[in-house]
């Protein structure tokens, strides 16, 4: 490949080898079974929906779905597509966000999102370091700042935030000079999550708009359902939300959706059903009678599921409860779209990761040349 | 008809001729008759005589008055649990001397009606001992304890026809939101005891001069009526239907009024004794009066009379409480609440016709069409299709309230020695004579 003609780089707009971005794409072309810039290519050349300067985002952080265009979203979802294959890939590592610190702040504890995030990171270079941080002795408040202002000291460039309660990670990213991605925030936004299953949804169907799609269960308590009724508003779906009513907000006709309280009506005819994990402490006689009575009217089984439309998605952001919001034969059935979620997930959030890193200032400049 | 309260129904074509018949669901008033068959009512009107019947029964009913069965929204046994005190089948005989054909059975037993197979024990009960229809309303609060909610739906499914913790009131505002909310999406009737219970513990009777010169501790009316104030802004909230069991003063009609005007699912009861009793019949710390809620003064009875003859008033119950010598006779204050009222409600009631206090037609209609409409039940109508439940009663025939003579376990009337004018001579559920 030569390297010496090559145009000005996406990034930084420089020729040749002053560009890092292009050493990436001059180890991968070298590495690449055909020889050639393959989907390297398509990974720095993101298709009509991104800016020609490879700018994805807007915005310095990624706090919630509500923040994003219609075109971000579709450009973010181009990216993950690209990253999908690669990691199918038995070498599944970039150099994208070498030198890049990525720090996952966890004031929740999270297994899935935490080590999705971490992989996504480390798959395009950065370095990664966990914390989980005990929330019991200090004034939450004060200890989010203080955290802030530690962290911040150690010049971190992409943040990954989840805390328990809404807003904090606005609050964190006011406090911060690095990209601040909101991994949940109370019951607030999940946005990478309703990213990831917007790239399940569309891979599987090739569009969003216009598609019917059931959001089940405990809306009330769910930032995956505000980030998803968000997002797939947005992109033009039919949002519809079935729960009981004492598992929805008020009011949440005016969030978009059409409101359902029962499962036959609300799935009939639906694209995709997406189940939400009822949490246990919400489970006995507070919100809902017992879990028994959930599972019959509310979980979803196959008697449920034959409201929906032939072969609907049937999807579920983890981790399960089986027999109380979903049977197992549909869990593990051929309409179940979950194992996949967590594969997309990954490739999503080295999406987000990629796209908040093209506008911080360029790392290690001049490092290369 | 929910399968809670079917009842095989006799095959036999039965005409029931000369009566005055009284059908305030569709407006009928006049001679006429009642022809059945396979326990509905084939026919009902002018045109049903002995002639046109060609019945394999015909009675003559010789002119008395024959209007549909009752429905009674609140009737307490001690079955499950206090057996000594009313069984389904003592409380059923009781109900179809009194007129009544269909009894909805309180959650208060023990163990307490919150699982769908206690209601399937109720059901099964009634179909092999009753003599009229039962059907039970199931607890919003498991245990009534009112924290957690009771399986709404699955107890629905089994054959409950509405929620209430009977006795007590939901206290927790954030609990009975959502129930509420809940109930509302199975359509179930949220039935509520109006009762402030904090504000009213330790009391009694009514709070007031009576109270203060008999030296019993008072329930102020504000017990009822901020209950009742703070139920209707979560009916705002959740949109559910909601019924106050038994309201007992003047103020609670005004409020009633707003919430019905302002077109909120909102309706409400009132107990046979609180339209015939004031405080004052509780004279000598007699604790046959002592009630839930209590009675009040004669200006409140009057008006909730008056209540009941506007409308504003939607069903009148029995509120039959059966209670025996153990939690009654006892001091006032440590006597248990409640009075027994099946076997007199249509005479205590008929009286208030009499009295010129409500018509004939609207007492009825109060416990007959207006309680099945509420419940989403069959009955309460003579309209062809309907089941044959309807009663008869001899409107000149004078009795004396005799507690002895009462068909119920307990005894506790507080109509003891009354001497009443009107009296049901026969009853007919499901097309069979369960009383005459």
């Amino acid at each position: 490949m030569d390297l010496a003609g090559h145009a000005p780089c996406w990034l930084t707009r420089r020729g040749g080898y002053a560009c890092r971005a292009c050493l990436v794409e001059k180890r991968r072309a070298a590495l690449a079974p055909d020889g050639g810039g393959g989907y390297v290519t398509a990974l720095m050349n993101t298709g009509s929906t991104s800016a020609p300067s490879g700018r994805i985002l807007s915005a310095r952080d990624l706090l919630g779905v509500d923040g994003l265009s219609v075109s971000e979203i579709a450009a973010l979802l181009d990216l993950a597509d690209s990253y999908v294959e690669l990691n199918r890939r038995t070498d599944k590592k970039l150099s994208v966000l070498r030198g890049r610190t990525h720090i996952n702040l966890f004031f929740e504890p999270s297994t899935r999102t935490q080590s999705s995030f971490e992989l996504a990171g480390k798959r395009l270079g950065a370095d990664v370091m966990n914390m989980s941080v005990k929330t019991s002795s200090v004034s939450k408040g004060e200890t989010l700042l203080d955290t802030a202002m530690t962290l911040n000291a150690m010049h971190p460039d992409l943040l990954v935030v989840r805390h328990h309660h809404a807003g904090a990670a606005e609050l964190l990213a006011q406090k911060v000079s690095c990209a601040v991605i909101n991994a949940g925030d109370g019951r607030h936004e999940h946005p990478t999550q309703a990213l990831l299953d917007a790239l399940t949804i569309r891979r599987h169907r090739g569009r969003l708009e216009n598609l019917v799609i059931a959001i089940c269960g405990d809306i009330l308590h769910s930032r995956v359902a505000r980030s998803n009724i968000n997002l797939l508003l947005k992109m033009g779906a039919h949002v519809r939300l079935v729960a009981p009513s004492s598992l929805l907000p008020p009011d949440a006709a005016r969030l978009g959706p059409e409101i359902f309280t029962s499962m036959a009506d609300g799935l009939r005819g639906a694209d995709v059903v997406m189940m939400l994990r009822l949490q246990l402490e919400r489970m006995n006689g507070a919100f809902i009678p017992s879990t028994r009575e959930y599972y019959r009217f509310y979980g979803l089984d196959s008697e449920k599921l034959t409201a929906a439309k032939d072969g609907a998605l049937v999807m579920h952001p983890g981790p399960m409860n089986r027999g109380v919001e979903i049977s197992s034969d549909i869990a593990d059935g051929p309409q179940s779209v979950i194992r996949e979620q967590v594969e997309m997930g990954v490739a999503v959030r080295m999406a987000v990761l990629d796209a908040l890193a093209r506008n911080l200032e360029p790392a290690g400049e001049g490092e290369e040349a | 008809m929910s399968p809670v309260t079917a009842l095989t129904g006799d095959p036999r074509r039965r005409a029931f001729v000369n009566a005055r018949l009284m059908d305030p669901s569709r407006g009928l008033e006049g001679p006429g008759g009642v022809l059945i068959e396979s326990g509905r009512i084939v026919a009902s009107g002018p045109q049903v005589t002995a002639a046109s019947a060609r019945a394999d029964d015909v009675m003559d009913c010789k002119g008395h008055l024959l209007f549909p069965g009752l429905i009674d929204m609140c009737v307490f046994t001690g079955e499950p649990g206090n057996e000594y005190r009313e069984t389904l089948k003592s409380a059923s005989l009781a109900a179809a001397a009194g007129g009544v054909t269909t009894m909805i059975v309180m959650p208060a037993t023990d163990p307490v009606i919150d699982e769908a197979a206690i209601v399937d024990f109720i059901l099964r009960r009634a179909r092999d001992t009753a003599a009229v229809r039962v059907a039970p309303m199931a607890a919003i609060t498991r245990s009534l304890k009112g924290e957690q909610m009771s399986e709404t739906g699955l107890l629905r499914e089994a054959g409950a026809v509405a929620l209430t913790d009977g006795r007590a009131g939901v206290a927790s505002p954030r609990v009975l939101r959502r129930a509420m909310a809940y109930a509302r999406d199975f359509n179930m009737l949220v039935v509520q005891h109006v009762k402030d219970a904090d504000l009213a513990a330790g009391g009694v009777m009514n709070e007031g001069e009576l109270s203060a010169r008999l030296g019993l501790p008072g329930i102020p009316r504000q017990a009822e009526i901020i209950m009742l104030e703070r139920d209707i802004r979560l009916v705002e909230l959740t949109g559910a239907r909601y019924h106050a069991a038994q309201i007992s003063c003047a103020e609670s009609l005004d409020i009633i009024r707003r919430a019905k005007d302002a077109g909120l699912p909102v309706t409400c009861g009132v107990s046979i004794n609180h339209l015939t009793l004031n405080e004052n019949d509780i004279g000598a710390w007699r604790t046959f009066f002592k009630l839930t809620p209590p009675l009040r003064r004669e200006e409140d009875r009057a008006a909730l009379a008056r209540g009941v003859a506007d409308g504003t008033i939607d069903v009148i119950v029995s509120a039959h409480d059966p209670q025996s010598a153990d939690t009654k006779r006892l001091p006032f204050a440590e006597a248990a609440f409640g009075a027994i009222g099946l076997e007199t409600l249509f005479s205590a009631a008929f009286s208030l016709h009499l009295g010129g206090e409500i018509p004939l037609p609207r007492l009825i209609e109060a416990m007959s069409a207006a309680p099945a409409r509420l419940l989403e039940l069959e009955g309460g109508s003579l309209a062809p299709g309907q089941p044959a439940d309807f009663a008869i009663a001899d409107p000149d025939a004078s009795w004396k309230v005799e507690p002895e003579a009462l068909r119920s376990l307990s005894k506790n009337t507080p109509f003891e020695d009354r001497v009443f004018t009107g009296r049901v001579i026969h009853t007919v559920v499901a097309g069979r004579s369960v009383f005459s």
